[in-house]
């Protein structure tokens, strides 16, 4: 095992990135995320590179945009209002086909919201928020040691498909400390930037377009369906997901990021008492990983999800598990926290115990 | 006799008819900037950030690594750009909509940051894609699709002066306004792109260069009436010339 580090979840992940290659940040302040631009603002003009506090998160993502068009390593972070700030910026960028990474550390809303933990920009991450047939790849870790694995390979996913990438974590991995390691690890054979990026025209003897107008229809549905296509090719390679006491369960807890663990814990329990209960985790909430859920164990009867939403995730349990059996949802919402006590209670109730 | 060429489409100008209407002075200002291009010499290293407007299809006439950006934006897009490519050459091009009415935020902050781009602004006071809709820099009494009696003060205040606005902030180091309506001031515009550039170039901040530019379709105006209108009404709401110059 390499060396460990004891570091807030923020900083862990600002330095996740650091490792991955990136030495450029635009950013504008937002709690509960403050830590990683506050960290880029002290470590990257070390390794010379740039870090940029914006006038706004609208002028952060066109930076991003900007960055980005050069083929270099960039990243932006921010939380959940700031986010919907910049989803007009995140559609120009899957439309333009640039690789950067965005952090959402989500926080409750709608509106101004509160600045507490929560999971309700699920439906945002994954079918869009900004306009347009897009999506972005999201990855949702679970602990701080995934957040920085996860933080990693979203740089190496966003250069292999040319497309932003999410790591949505929440307030509360954003805020709690945890010892991680770093693994150097990169992905071989990424795209060059050379063909595509600016600043190559000498090189390359063409210059570098980046666009995403097409007024011609016959060419805006022809690239409409070229990005489909690589969607296409994320979701047969991309899916990650996690099973736990899956095999024999009688019933099923679907559930992601903070409130996985917390399920897990709950699962832990309850297995002590007899109850055979297990764990479904998605890691990539786009592509989601229907097939698992598709193909359940005989023995589960019911699926309950769990999230801190009024019930976005479960849409897509819902689509995947099918009318054979039913699912439940149970949520706690604007900054409020499942407890281990009311998943447990909520997996007696579901059984009818 | 032998034949000398005294006369030629600038080199880093794609060889194609441009979509801008009649008198429009686009086609003008694109030119100089190709020129300006052409003469430093930097053709390779240079990036154009084009966005939403009449001019967002400046990358068909300008062969150059071109971005195109979201309405506004341009400030925010270029200088991302140049921060991580330090030797290139950025510009944005943007209307007076873009610039001064979604866009102010951006400006207003790339100038005060002393970011090392060229802004070209061309100011021809409305909205010339979206068909003649009041801009920021509308005249008083002058009239637009969305201001039919002509801008009213009481309801949607003053053209807008972004030269003067700018040249309030320390950072900046090139603030001028120049315009094309006649090739007296064509010149002169000449010689302020060629400065702007060269102040980027040599590492000395941020320029910015307004040019008073026509619309003859949406003012409603033959294109001769429209360079005489910019001399008679436009030019004593909007001055010509340099409001900040390196040192």
């Amino acid at each position: 095992m390499g060396k460990r580090f004891l570091m807030k979840g923020n900083e862990a992940l600002a330095e996740a990135a650091i490792h991955a290659g990136c030495k450029y940040f635009f950013g504008y302040p937002i709690t509960p995320q403050n830590e990683i631009p506050e960290y880029m603002s002290k470590k990257l003009p070390e390794i010379g590179g740039v870090y940029l506090q914006a006038e706004s998160e609208v002028a952060a993502v066109n930076m991003i945009f900007g960055a980005a068009g050069t083929g270099k390593r960039v990243m932006t972070s921010s939380s959940s209002p700031g986010i919907s700030l910049m989803s007009e910026g995140i559609s120009y960028i899957a439309g333009a086909e640039l690789p950067c990474v965005l952090m959402n550390v989500m926080r409750g809303g709608p509106g101004l919201g509160g600045i507490l933990p929560s999971q309700s920009d699920y439906f945002q991450a994954t079918r869009g928020g900004g306009h347009g047939d897009y999506r972005l790849l999201v990855l949702a870790p679970s602990t701080v040691q995934e957040a920085v694995d996860l933080t990693m390979l979203a740089f190496d996913l966003a250069e292999k498909y040319r497309n932003p990438v999410m790591v949505l974590a929440d307030g509360f991995m954003g805020q709690m400390m945890e010892a991680v390691e770093f693994k150097e690890t990169r992905a071989e054979g990424l795209p060059d930037p050379a063909e595509w990026a600016v600043g190559y025209m000498k090189q390359r003897g063409s210059r570098a377009l980046i666009k995403s107008l097409y007024l011609d229809p016959e060419e805006l549905e022809a690239h409409n369906w070229k990005l489909q296509a690589k969607y296409a090719q994320m979701a047969q390679h991309e899916k990650r997901f996690e099973c736990y006491l899956m095999d024999d369960a009688e019933i099923l807890i679907a559930a992601y990021g903070t409130v996985a663990r917390i399920a897990r814990t709950a699962i832990n329990e309850l297995r002590s008492e007899g109850v055979k209960v297990g764990l479904f985790r998605p890691i990539t909430l786009f592509p989601f990983p229907y097939e698992p859920l598709e193909n359940l164990p005989a023995s589960v009867r019911q699926v309950l999800t769990v999230e801190m939403s009024c019930g976005q995730m479960v849409e897509d349990v819902r689509l995947a598990v099918g009318k054979e059996r039913p699912v439940s949802m149970y949520g706690r919402v604007g900054g409020m926290t499942p407890s281990v006590d009311e998943i447990k209670d909520q997996v007696r109730k579901a059984l009818g115990r | 006799m032998k034949e000398t060429k005294i006369f030629e489409k600038p080199k880093s100008m794609i060889d194609v008819t441009t979509h801008y209407c009649p008198g429009c002075t686009h086609g003008v200002a694109h030119r100089l900037v190709a020129e300006v291009i052409d003469e430093l010499q930097i053709q390779e290293r240079t990036v154009a950030v084009a966005p939403v407007g009449c001019s967002v299809f400046l990358y068909n006439y300008i062969n150059v690594d071109s971005y195109e950006a979201a309405h506004g934006r341009a400030p925010a897009v270029a200088s991302a750009c140049k921060r991580l490519l330090p030797d290139s050459v950025v510009f944005s091009y943007q209307g007076d909509g873009d610039l001064a009415s979604i866009g102010m935020a951006e400006i207003v902050h790339a100038a005060n940051r002393g970011e090392k781009i060229t802004v070209i602004f061309i100011n021809n006071a409305i909205y010339g894609m979206t068909g003649g809709q009041m801009a920021p820099t509308t005249l008083v009494g002058q009239k637009a699709t969305t201001c039919p009696l002509g801008r009213d003060p009481k309801l949607a205040g003053y053209p807008i002066r972004m030269c003067e606005m700018l040249a309030t902030l320390q950072a900046p180091a090139y603030i001028t306004r120049v315009s094309v309506a006649k090739p007296k001031y064509t010149i002169k515009a000449k010689e302020a792109l060629t400065k702007a550039f060269q102040t980027q170039i040599e590492g000395k901040g941020f320029s910015f260069v307004e040019i008073l530019s026509t619309c003859p379709t949406n003012w409603g105006m033959r294109p001769v009436d429209a360079t005489n209108w910019l001399e008679e009404h436009m030019m004593p709401e909007f001055p010509l010339g340099v409001f900040k110059t390196p040192e």
